[in-house]
């Protein structure tokens, strides 16, 4: 197991991608850090901001998950479908051909470079929103023990999508249609569930069940509304949705593309 | 080196309606080169990915040694296998793909460096992979394969895409595998690519096993025959039909099908006839790979 993380660590820091989508991430979390720390900050007279103080810090900080988890997850999904596109799968399973340990190495592999990606994200959301809270707003609450573990959750959150990029990339390995219906879904079917399934009462509560919905409840913010206008879960129970979607998508994958002939 | 052997038993692959591969069973020796043929589609590549456990037989089995290519503990080092010059991820270097791989095969970045310079890329180590042509991807794939340094090597169309130089240089590494005791399989549409260095010869035609022996067996499948060129190409011409010879014109003089140089120098000879020149035509193994791998051919 020890020289197929070693391998899958290899394949990913011997190319490219991963670094550049790292530096998209941090421009484009700056410049989402500051404008929604702008549009919280600077508000018409008479009007309230929809969210002050301590929870329009969390709310800006959480961006990381909220607006930035697409990236962990192609990158993450480009671990797995890379293999398939270039069709290097075929040596990857010469060298390891229990396939169940090639998947388990893979998801794994990515968590250094998922951590990474946490680091520098929450890093950009912190860099673009902070000043403009701290001088325009309530503080950037930097010092503040819950923001600082909320901090700490979404690197440790952005790991895990990159896992579960992986995953998913396991399962829909055709590159090209992982990477559309990743952007789909986070940048488009996602926050319109999750909106829309706040407005209904009854079902309010499920949109913490989504995938993004359980993330912002591991870190314990989110940027659709202040904690007690968003259901979250608690922490254990969205940390054991995520997990659960992770392992879903990894055994679907490894029942279906890595049971299937290669070649 | 003592090198397992590898066993084909009964292999059997089916796609939908398809039977790629049909019932297969022949052996391969540790010490020689075994040539795995037929056209292309014949289903070689089919076969070699069940040897691999790549793709999973619909029946029978593909031994290396004792047991399946995947029972092996670390079966990077027994079979060094390049499969298609082409699965290389382009935005990788030479030396970072072989890096990638040395972990599961047990070999440090040295060694990556000293397959690279043993195929002839070092000067490419450091270049995208994207980059490589046709036959610097080939050369990868064989040090790939090499990585470990295997008992066995299993290659499937290895020069393709080869120039002259490499086709030249593949064989006579082929040779070595032999001479090292290495068990070698490789496969290739054309018999006239790898005749030069094989041993024993697999034909196979639409899934099915047409041919298995030494290579100097298939050659005495081999029609011979004879190029006869003298002073009267028309009483040549004569004696032929006198004889019930089948001939072909060939530049001043004509080839006679299946008939020695022995014989057609007697008849001359008996019939008084002058001869410039009487030569044993090389058997044309291409021809008879040809006969055998017509897909209505039988034997």
């Amino acid at each position: 197991m020890r020289a197929a993380l070693l391998a899958e660590y290899r394949k990913l820091v011997s190319t490219r991608i991963w670094w550049l989508l790292l530096l998209v991430m941090l421009g484009y979390l700056v410049f989402i850090g500051a404008a929604v720390a702008a549009s919280l900050v600077f508000v018409p007279e008479g009007t309230q901001s929809p969210l002050v103080g301590k929870d329009a810090a969390q709310a800006t900080y959480s961006l990381v998950n909220g607006v930035g988890y697409v990236f962990p997850l192609v990158i993450g999904s480009l671990a797995m479908t890379t293999e398939f596109r270039h069709k290097t799968i075929t040596q990857s399973l010469l060298v390891e051909p229990n396939r169940t340990r090639f998947l388990l190495a893979k998801l794994l592999s990515v968590v250094p470079i998922g951590l990474v990606a946490g680091v520098v994200g929450q890093a950009a959301t912190v860099a673009g929103g902070a000043p403009l809270l701290a001088a325009k707003g309530d503080g950037s609450f930097l010092g503040d023990a819950d923001v600082v573990a909320g901090l700490l959750y979404g690197v440790v959150v952005v790991a895990l999508w990159a896992v579960m990029g992986v995953a998913f990339g396991t399962l829909v390995s055709n590159q090209v249609a992982a990477i559309v219906v990743i952007l789909a879904f986070t940048q488009f079917v996602e926050p319109i569930l999750r909106i829309g399934l706040s407005q209904v009462d009854a079902l309010a509560g499920a949109a913490a069940y989504l995938p993004g919905g359980a993330a912002d409840s591991l870190i314990g913010a989110s940027f659709l509304g202040t904690a007690g206008s968003v259901d979250l879960l608690p922490r254990w129970a969205a940390a054991l949705v995520l997990v659960g979607y992770a392992a879903g998508f990894a055994v679907l994958g490894r029942l279906t593309t890595l049971r299937r002939d290669i070649g | 080196m003592s090198a397992p052997s590898l066993a084909i038993d009964g292999l059997t692959k089916q796609f939908g309606a398809v039977r790629a591969v049909d019932d297969l069973t022949f052996t391969v020796r540790p010490g020689a080169v075994t040539a795995f043929l037929g056209p292309n589609g014949a289903g070689k590549t089919t076969t070699l990915r069940m040897l691999l456990g790549l793709t999973r037989p619909s029946a029978g089995r593909a031994l290396v040694g004792d047991r399946e290519y995947a029972a092996h503990p670390r079966p990077g080092r027994v079979v060094g296998a390049a499969l298609e010059a082409s699965s290389f991820h382009p935005g990788r270097t030479g030396l970072a793909h072989l890096e990638v791989f040395a972990p599961q095969v047990g070999v440090s970045r040295t060694r990556c460096r000293q397959v690279l310079e043993a195929v002839g890329l070092d000067h490419a180590a450091k270049q995208r992979v994207g980059r490589y042509s046709l036959g610097m991807r080939q050369r990868l794939a064989l040090a790939t394969a090499l990585l470990a340094d295997p008992p066995v090597v299993v290659l499937d169309e290895p020069t393709n895409g080869l120039d002259p130089e490499g086709i030249v240089w593949i064989r006579r590494l082929l040779r070595q595998f032999a001479a090292e005791g290495r068990t070698v399989l490789v496969s290739s549409h054309l018999l006239r690519e790898v005749e030069a260095s094989v041993d024993e010869v697999v034909i196979i035609v639409q899934g099915r096993l047409r041919h298995a022996s030494s290579l100097a067996e298939l050659r005495a499948h081999a029609t011979p025959a004879t190029y006869v060129a003298g002073p009267r190409p028309d009483a040549l011409a004569a004696l032929a039909v006198d004889r019930g010879w089948a001939t072909t014109a060939d530049g001043d003089g004509i080839v006679v099908d299946r008939v020695s140089a022995a014989e057609v120098g007697a008849a001359a000879y008996a019939a008084g006839i002058e001869l410039h020149e009487l030569v044993r035509r090389d058997v044309d193994l291409e021809a008879l790979f040809f006969e055998l791998t017509r897909p209505e051919a039988g034997r």
